[in-house]
């Protein structure tokens, strides 16, 4: 089984890369792009077969490793 | 005063931070190695500056999973003393043993100057050598030292008279200008700018020294 990790800032929590990717738009000529945010995508593989099982395994992944919690929200995608 | 130094793969400041306490303390100071799982007898651990990991994942991130965390962990709830210093506080923020998180600098640059710091609290281990209100000029060097945290938290840690140092002028998007933190205890002081780097008069100042003294004095 595999599983996408999509690492973001929580809402509020300034994202000053997100800004200058945004301004970097702006400058190519793109207008219509206004507020930008980034994060980071982790494809991990499993050997977990159960749907649930590796759900609540990533979980546990994401709180202890994959994303600081303080500023940081996780999604995860199973495949 | 007995005293540790960890070394991360990539730490960078950790020779600095020996030599300093080696030349205020005139004992040797102990190098320990991150997959060591135990600290030797000492009264205080310094967690230097450097990329430890590549600041791979997060500044601090990988750092914080290495085998002797569990040991300066220990050593910080029996009340030892702990000093980290940039990437050093961003180990210990990981390790939630001081709150908040340090961000990429809200003007995305590596920022590498002596800047000017108000040191505010005196009522420290780390700080009483210093009075309240002094400036004092350390260097800092880094890339991610935008302190965060909840306004919560930021209020608390102002209520508290957890907030050691504020830059004058601040370089890096830091809440409430703030370049360094107590954690509850009292024990462990995060700082992001670089007092090891102004003990030798050589290295062009002295203010470093102070902090050294307060050390020395209160567990010596």
């Amino acid at each position: 089984m595999k599983a996408r990790v999509f690492v973001t800032l929580k809402n509020g929590v300034l994202d000053p890369q997100g800004k200058a990717i945004g301004h970097a738009l702006n400058g190519l000529g793109f207008a219509s792009v206004g507020d930008v945010r980034q994060g980071k995508v982790i494809d991990l593989e499993l050997s977990e077969t159960d749907a649930a099982k590796a759900k609540e395994t990533v979980k546990a992944m994401c709180e202890k490793l994959l994303a600081n919690t303080v500023i940081e929200k996780y999604e995860i995608e199973l495949k | 005063m007995k005293s540790a130094v960890i070394v991360f793969p990539a730490s960078n400041c950790d020779r600095d931070a020996a030599t300093a306490l080696e030349q205020m303390t005139g004992q040797k100071t102990h190098m320990v190695w991150h997959q060591d799982s135990e600290l030797p007898d000492v009264d205080l651990v310094v967690l230097p500056g450097g990329f430890s990991y590549g600041d791979y994942l997060r500044c601090g991130a990988m750092a914080n999973q290495s085998k002797i965390m569990g040991a300066i962990k220990k050593h910080a709830d029996k009340g030892g003393a702990v000093l980290g210093i940039c990437n050093g506080f961003q180990v210990l923020a990981e390790a939630g043993l001081v709150p908040g998180v340090l961000m990429r600098n809200a003007g995305l640059k590596f920022v590498c100057k002596p800047v000017a710091l108000t040191v505010e609290e005196t009522q420290s281990t780390f700080t009483r050598k210093y009075s309240a209100g002094q400036t004092v000029t350390f260097p800092v060097a880094h890339g991610e030292g935008n302190y965060y945290a909840d306004k919560d938290t930021l209020d608390r840690l102002e209520g508290e008279g957890r907030v050691m140092f504020r830059y004058q002028n601040n370089p890096n998007g830091s809440a409430r200008n703030i370049a360094g933190i107590l954690n509850e205890k009292r024990n462990v002081l995060g700082l992001m700018p670089h007092p090891e780097r102004v003990v030798d008069p050589l290295n062009g100042g002295t203010d470093g020294r102070a902090l050294f003294q307060s050390l020395i004095e209160t567990l010596s």
